[in-house]
């Protein structure tokens, strides 16, 4: 061990030696930071299943241009060509409007309807898959399509796919959001913890100060315990979330089902699981860091 | 190795504990500061070790200025001092070991040699076989011993100590006095703040008297 870590070392084993000192109460504010974080955690992990679904769902998101019905077949060859040169246009498919009325009475419950028209009623359409996932991309083809005297109407069949999106994106902003408020929250805890630390160890701070310890020999056990609570706290809440989605996953992907819809609801990833533990550690960090600046700055001790 | 020049200390309230003090401690010297409780004896000690600030004048340790120390470099200065305080504060949950042991922790010193150098300072105070024992259960004369020996473990070249044998009984105070001597016989420069300076006048000590602030000798 270098002499510069033995400082650490000793910080660290003083952090321990505190928390291990007291273990209900360690137990206690350890749950205190998992429930407060448990909740925009599972809320994070929720929504990222949710993106998941609904970038899953349709694959590629299309665009349907219907052509007028009196444009001619050299028309829509000069359009399938103009489409053909447009760089943000991946892939393209010309339905006629035949084969669309033999897919229609292919779908159950349409066969007896188109029998029974006398003149097809579909156009001609386009399907075209843009480049890349950029809504914005997707609405200039759209409205590029849209401009074509041959087209009639344009059709942006993801559009509820991108209401999801938005929706996912939400509901992530709003469990950050949440995080955020409840992790101020969290940092005031441990502050008020640590505070109450120092005026209990005011003596032994005093001695060290007078014996010619520096403000950082001081500061790092603090430091440390506010680390090691939050990291307690970080896994404690991982535990939490892990057993929630154990138990509400079966229940939602049934519910989907009856939807049609299939879904795998899984956990905190190990990256998500490591940034929640990162997290609860900082916000720990954090509080113990604004306590000891607080009360070991104002000439309270020495 | 410590020079007062023209030194005030007012506290905010107005008083005076200190008016105008110069003297200077040369290296190797054994000094009794005496004076009447209230002179001015802890101020002039919390000074050196910048526990508090000049109001005017200046404090010289060891060619520092110690009024104008930053906060950064203030533990640096009393870790060149063995200070032994009026009221031994003692860690009460801590062995008579660890208590040694401290000065050694805040420096950093090699965790192997510590253990070392803090039984050659206990058996220095003859308190050897009392290493694992809680100070709470200790003596008031064998507090003071201990409180000596964690001054001295740093091996600093001044060691100052605030009415060391206060409150104890004639023949503890002689016990006392007697290890400062062999301190200052083994070349440590010596501050002793007391009322009692007839402990001290065998030992060939030099004596500085203080009243209501001033020097008076």
């Amino acid at each position: 061990m270098s002499i510069a870590l033995f400082p650490h070392r000793l910080a660290l084993r003083q952090a321990l030696a505190r928390l291990t000192a007291k273990p209900l109460a360690t137990f206690l504010s350890a749950l205190v930071v998992a429930i407060a974080l448990s909740l925009p955690a599972l809320g994070l992990v929720l929504m990222d299943n949710l993106g998941g679904l609904a970038r899953g769902v349709s694959g590629k998101p299309e665009i349907s241009a219907f052509l007028k019905r009196e444009v001619s077949a050299e028309q829509a060859q000069r359009v399938e060509n103009r489409l053909q040169a447009d760089k943000r246009i991946a892939a393209l498919r010309f339905v006629p409007r035949d084969l669309a009325l033999k897919q229609l009475a292919a779908r159950g419950g349409f066969a007896d309807v188109s029998g029974a028209l006398v003149e097809n009623p579909l156009p001609d359409a386009f399907i075209i898959e843009p480049t890349g996932e950029n809504p914005a991309v997707f609405e200039a083809i759209r409205t590029a399509l849209a401009a074509m005297p041959e087209v009639a109407h344009v059709q942006l069949d993801s559009a509820w796919v991108e209401r999801l999106h938005a929706a996912v994106e939400l509901g992530r902003w709003s469990m950050l959001l949440l995080a955020g408020l409840l992790g101020a929250a969290l940092v005031i805890v441990t502050f008020n913890t640590i505070r109450l630390q120092i005026l209990t160890q005011r003596h032994e701070i005093t001695v060290s100060l007078l014996l010619g310890a520096t403000r950082n020999f001081v500061r790092r056990p603090f430091l440390y315990f506010g680390l090691l609570q939050g990291l307690l706290g970080g896994l404690v809440a991982w535990a939490l979330v892990e057993g929630v989605m154990a138990l509400i996953a079966p229940r939602i992907e049934d519910l989907a089902r009856s939807y049609n819809i299939v879904l795998d609801l899984h956990g905190p990833t190990p990256l998500q699981a490591a940034g929640l533990l990162a997290f609860a550690a900082l916000l720990g960090w954090l509080g113990a860091g604004l306590s000891v600046r607080r009360h070991l700055h104002d000439g309270a001790v020495d | 190795m410590i020079r007062f020049e023209r030194v005030t200390k007012r506290y905010p309230g107005g008083h005076e504990a200190l008016a105008d003090v110069s003297f200077e401690i040369r290296h190797g010297e054994l000094v009794v500061l005496g004076g009447h409780s209230g002179a001015g004896k802890s101020t002039l000690i919390k000074l050196i070790a910048a526990l508090e600030k000049p109001t005017a004048g200046k404090v010289w340790v060891s060619g520092q200025d110690v009024g104008s120390l930053r906060p950064n470099q203030v533990p640096y200065l009393r870790r060149s001092l063995g200070l032994v305080m009026q009221e031994h504060r003692l860690l009460t949950d801590r062995t008579v070991f660890d208590n040694v042991m401290l000065p050694l922790l805040v420096t950093g010193y090699p965790p192997k040699d510590a253990a070392k150098r803090v039984r050659v300072a206990l058996d220095k105070v003859g308190m050897g076989a009392f290493e694992q024992v809680m100070p709470m259960t200790l003596s008031g004369g064998e507090q003071h011993r201990v409180a000596i020996a964690r001054a001295i473990v740093n091996r600093p070249s001044v060691l100052i100590a605030d009415e060391p044998t206060a409150h104890l009984d004639p023949a503890y105070a002689r016990e006392i006095a007697a290890l400062f001597r062999s301190f200052h016989q083994a070349g440590v420069t010596i501050l002793l703040a007391t009322h009692d300076e007839t402990l001290f006048s065998p030992y060939g000590s030099r004596r500085i008297e203080l009243d209501h602030g001033r020097l008076v000798a």
